[in-house]
This record gives structure tokens, sequence and C-alpha cells, in this order.
């Protein structure tokens, strides 16, 4: 039985790795950030070739998921239009805490060239957003590079959601 | 940005106008004798107050109460099988009319016809869609955006806009950037009036810079931390360069390559 066992008081080091519980949740948290499946306009199409094999969101944990119940990040990639809007922040409730939001596209982030009636001029009128993702439309590119600064975002705070305000953020 | 001015009047009075413009009109051709329109002309009768072709498309002005019977005799005698599109045109403020349009395809000559007709604002047209199916979501969106009531529609209801939305888009007295009730559409509903305080009004201007938004905008130079008061002035914080580190590459470049390598 006990071939293997280890003298702890006389290694040179002990085998275990000390780190806070704030890393180490984020560190789950950052690296498996599943957005929700979930195109307003074209610029879902530049997401769905940043999910699809030659960009490969899943090599940095990103699985696109279709239940808001089991997603992390909402991507709204699009124009998102006042009818639509009140759905748009039913799936945002749906979403189970803690859930971050990317604006991707200048029509999500401002309205874009949308300055009409029919057009919410910049989706954080709805959802809070973490990243502005600015392009008409981004590259998967920018995308990614938006969900690496997330990733970065999420490792900054503390682990207790409710402590996360603008003020308390560790700025790296 | 520019500012927002109101249209009412825009149609009798343009802001300018020049006197020797004459506006470019499509060309009227008569309806030839003998061609497949005369004989559309002709099953129409007296139903057609005016014909006429434009661009290869014969287009026939109707009386508003005749619409559905005309629709049939064009359906049923001169083949006309299908209404690719129908709509209306805002002349309220020139006439104090809509103008209501159809058209219409006939498949196996490869002809279309446009039936024109003219109503008073408030009054409403007759359902064509017991003729032609595509015509429920036509009728519907034209009740939508210009808010034409159709009689004996199946299901009059909003098909584009919300169904709780005030107002008709696509009037020439609509402002395109919407009334209150828009602008504050999707607040209202989803957080309810109250909250209109907390977010805000709409940001129209997407290059607006603020000067003294120092949650948004920073400036090179008069860095502050995230949400500073800056209204009575920032301290300069200059750029500061390292002098050991840059190299000056124009130096010693004059090296050319003689020959291949």
């Amino acid at each position: 039985m006990a071939q293997h066992q280890v003298n702890y008081a006389s290694a040179a080091g002990l085998p275990i790795a000390l780190t806070s519980v704030d890393k180490l949740v984020n560190w789950g948290r950052s690296n498996s950030l599943w957005p929700l499946t979930y195109g307003l306009a074209c610029c879902a199409i530049e997401m769905m070739a940043s999910g699809a094999s030659r960009y490969d969101f899943d090599r940095m944990g990103t699985i696109f998921r279709a239940s808001p119940r089991q997603a992390d990040v909402m991507i709204l990639a699009g124009t998102l239009s006042k009818k639509h809007s009140e759905f748009a922040r039913r799936l945002y409730d749906q979403m189970t805490e803690p859930k971050w939001v990317i604006s991707m596209g200048s029509c999500a982030n401002t309205g874009g060239m949308f300055n009409t009636y029919a057009t919410v001029q910049g989706v954080d009128r709805i959802v809070p957003v973490d990243i502005y993702l600015p392009g008409c439309a981004p590259r998967p590119e920018t995308l990614q590079y938006a969900l690496m600064m997330l990733q970065k975002k999420i490792r900054r705070e503390s682990a207790n959601m409710n402590n996360n305000t603008k003020n308390n953020l560790r700025l790296v | 940005m520019r500012k927002y001015t109101p249209k009412d009047n825009v149609q009798k009075k343009a802001y300018y106008t020049d006197r020797f413009w004459v506006a470019p009109r499509v060309p009227r051709e008569k309806v030839e004798a003998g061609s497949h329109f005369a004989a559309v002309v002709d099953a129409l009768g007296k139903l057609a107050k005016e014909s006429y072709i434009e661009i290869g498309q014969l287009v026939v002005h109707i009386d508003p109460t005749q619409n559905v019977e005309v629709m049939r005799i064009l359906k049923e005698s001169c083949g006309y099988t299908q209404c690719s599109e129908q709509s209306a045109v805002d002349y309220l403020a020139q006439d104090g009319e809509f103008e209501l349009f159809y058209q219409l395809l006939n498949i196996t000559e490869a002809k279309r016809v446009r039936v024109h007709c003219r109503i008073k604002e408030g009054e409403s047209i007759e359902s064509i869609t017991p003729l032609f199916k595509s015509a429920n979501f036509a009728e519907r969106e034209m009740f939508d955006m210009f808010g034409i009531y159709v009689n004996n529609h199946p299901f009059l209801k909003r098909i584009i806009m919300p169904d709780d939305w005030e107002g008709h888009p696509l009037l020439k007295t609509y402002p395109l950037q919407g009334d209150e009730f828009a602008s504050w559409y999707e607040v209202d509903k989803i957080f309810g009036k109250e909250y209109r305080d907390v977010i805000g009004p709409e940001n129209r201007d997407p290059s607006r810079i603020d000067r003294y938004d120092t949650k948004r905008f920073s400036r090179v130079g008069y860095e502050v931390p995230f949400g500073a008061d800056i209204s009575e002035g920032e301290k300069e914080n200059p750029i500061e360069y390292s002098e050991t580190i840059l190299v000056d590459y124009t130096k010693d470049s004059g090296q050319q390559l003689d020959e291949r390598r």
C-alpha cells in the first residue's frame, strides 16, 4: 500500500501550492468563459467565424452555449433594435451570476450609423457592459482580443462578485 | 451634430428652390392600341380613371372605393396573379392625401401593372387579401408605417414596430430620431419610467467628447484617476521619454550590401 509514502517534513518542498481563493476562483472563471450563442446582426457573422475552426475559440476555453442558463458571457454582436431590447435584457437576466457582457461593434456600442428612432443608442442603456469592442464589423482577432481583455479583467476581480465595484478594481 | 428641424411643412415650402430647376420626370406614353396593355385597359373600362405607360409598365389610376373590383378583374380576366408590393406614399402636407399603390405581375406575359389610388387622411381602404395572399403582410406594414386602416383585413396588427409603439414612422411628420416615446421606449419597458433619470438621455453623437468626463476620456499628459472631478482643472503630468533606451537608427545606416548573399 504505502509504497509511495512521502515524508513531507524531510522533502525539499511541500507538495502544496499556496494561493488565494480569489486566484483559484478567477483562474477557473477566466479560463472557461462560455458565451451565449446570440447574434443580432452582421457582427454575429464575425462572432461565428471566431468560434469556428480557423480562429478557434475552443482553445481559449470559450465554448458557445445555446442556453443563457449555461452561459457566462453575453456577446451583444450587432444592432440592437428597440423592439428586441426587451428580449436581450431578458436573456441577460436569465444568465446565472457571475456574468459579463461584451458589446461588439459600433452599433452595439453607440447605435453606430443607425441614428434613428428604432435602434437602441448603445446597449449599455439596458445591460451593464464590461468590454466595448470597436469596429464595423470587428474582425475575429479583435473579438479574441476583447475576450482576452475580459479574462484579464476577471483575473483581477474579487471572487465575491458583490465586492466588485468600479472603485476597488486592482489596476494591474 | 445637425439639429433636427420639424418636417411638417417641408413639402409645401422647400428650404431651397432653384428657379431654373425642372424636376426630371419619367416619360409617360400612351397605351398603344392592340397591345397587351390596351386589352387590360379595355377590361377595366370605366374603372380606370387614367392610364398610361411608364418604363414599360402600365399605370392605372382608380377610385379607392373600387380597388377590390379592379384587382379582381386584373387577376381573373387579365392574368395578373401576383401582388408583388402594396404600400402608400405620404402626400399629406402637399395634398392632404395618401397615395396607395398596388404592384401586380403577370407571369405568363411578363408584364407589370401599377394601380394607384388616393385616399384622404383618416379614410380607410378595403383589403385585397382575399384575392392576393401576399397583400396580407403588405397591408399590415402599410398600417404600421402610415396608420392607414384596412377594412376586413384578417389580422390587422403592427408588423415591424412593437405592438405598443406610438406613432407611424414612415409619415413625413415623424422625426427621424424619434419622439419622446421612441427615445425612452426600451427604458420605460424594461426598467420603468422612474429609471429615465438614472439612465439619462440617448447619446446620439458617437463622436462626442466631454472634456470633463474622466470616466470615458483621458487627456494625454494630464492623466487623473478614474472618475476624478476635474472641473477646476487638472495637474500636468508630463510625458517622460527614456534617453538611454531610444536608439537612433538613422545613425550608421549607410551600410549597403554590395553582393547577394
